[in-house]
């Protein structure tokens, strides 16, 4: 799993099946230095708790699609949890 | 598997279901000699690893569902082992 910050929403306007119903946010990954980095992404919430400001734990690949009930949807991003307390001195983040 | 020091720790109160209750450590990547190389992950706790350790961390889902008899759950790392030392013979 890595760190993201979720900095807004998408709402799709036709998805293929397993994704209906799933909330869908834009995710910019954080670095060893608790700093933006890389493309946005895109993530289905399997927690459904997550928005904008939240610090989320997110896993990718096929753990990704196992986050989500029915298994093995297509989804390549998911965000796992909410993150409410971190503890990484070497880092400036927090929740 | 890959080496790393335990740079930190991170609580998901609500989170999927799997990873209620676990302890997530926030490993920073190194070399064999433990100077951090950049990158970072966060693993799940499976060796009762602290602060400041230098670790083991098992990256590759299938093995991670083995160690906690769970098929389905959404697990790719996983702490599995406290490093005394490393040697590079060269």
């Amino acid at each position: 799993m890595l760190l993201g910050r979720v900095i807004g929403t998408v709402v799709p306007a036709v998805v293929y099946e397993g994704l209906k119903g799933w909330p869908l946010l834009l995710v910019q990954p954080l670095d060893a230095g608790g700093l933006s980095a890389g493309r946005t992404l895109v993530a289905a919430d399997a927690t459904r708790m997550a928005g904008p400001g939240d610090l989320v734990t997110y896993e990718g690949g096929r753990e990704a699609a196992l986050a989500l009930e029915p298994n093995f949807v297509p989804v390549d991003h998911a965000i796992v949890g909410l993150v409410d307390h971190l503890h990484w001195p070497r880092a400036e983040v927090s929740p | 598997m890959i080496l790393g020091r335990v740079a930190g720790e991170v609580v998901t109160t609500i989170a999927h279901p799997f990873y209620r209750g676990r302890t997530l450590l926030l490993v920073e990547r190194t070399d064999p000699s433990f100077t951090p190389t950049g990158g970072y992950l966060i693993a799940v706790d499976a060796v009762g690893a602290g602060l400041g350790q230098h670790v083991l961390v098992l990256d590759e889902g299938n093995g991670a569902r083995q160690v906690f008899a769970s098929p389905d759950a959404p697990v790719r790392s996983v702490v599995v082992g406290i490093v005394d030392h490393a040697n590079v013979h060269r």
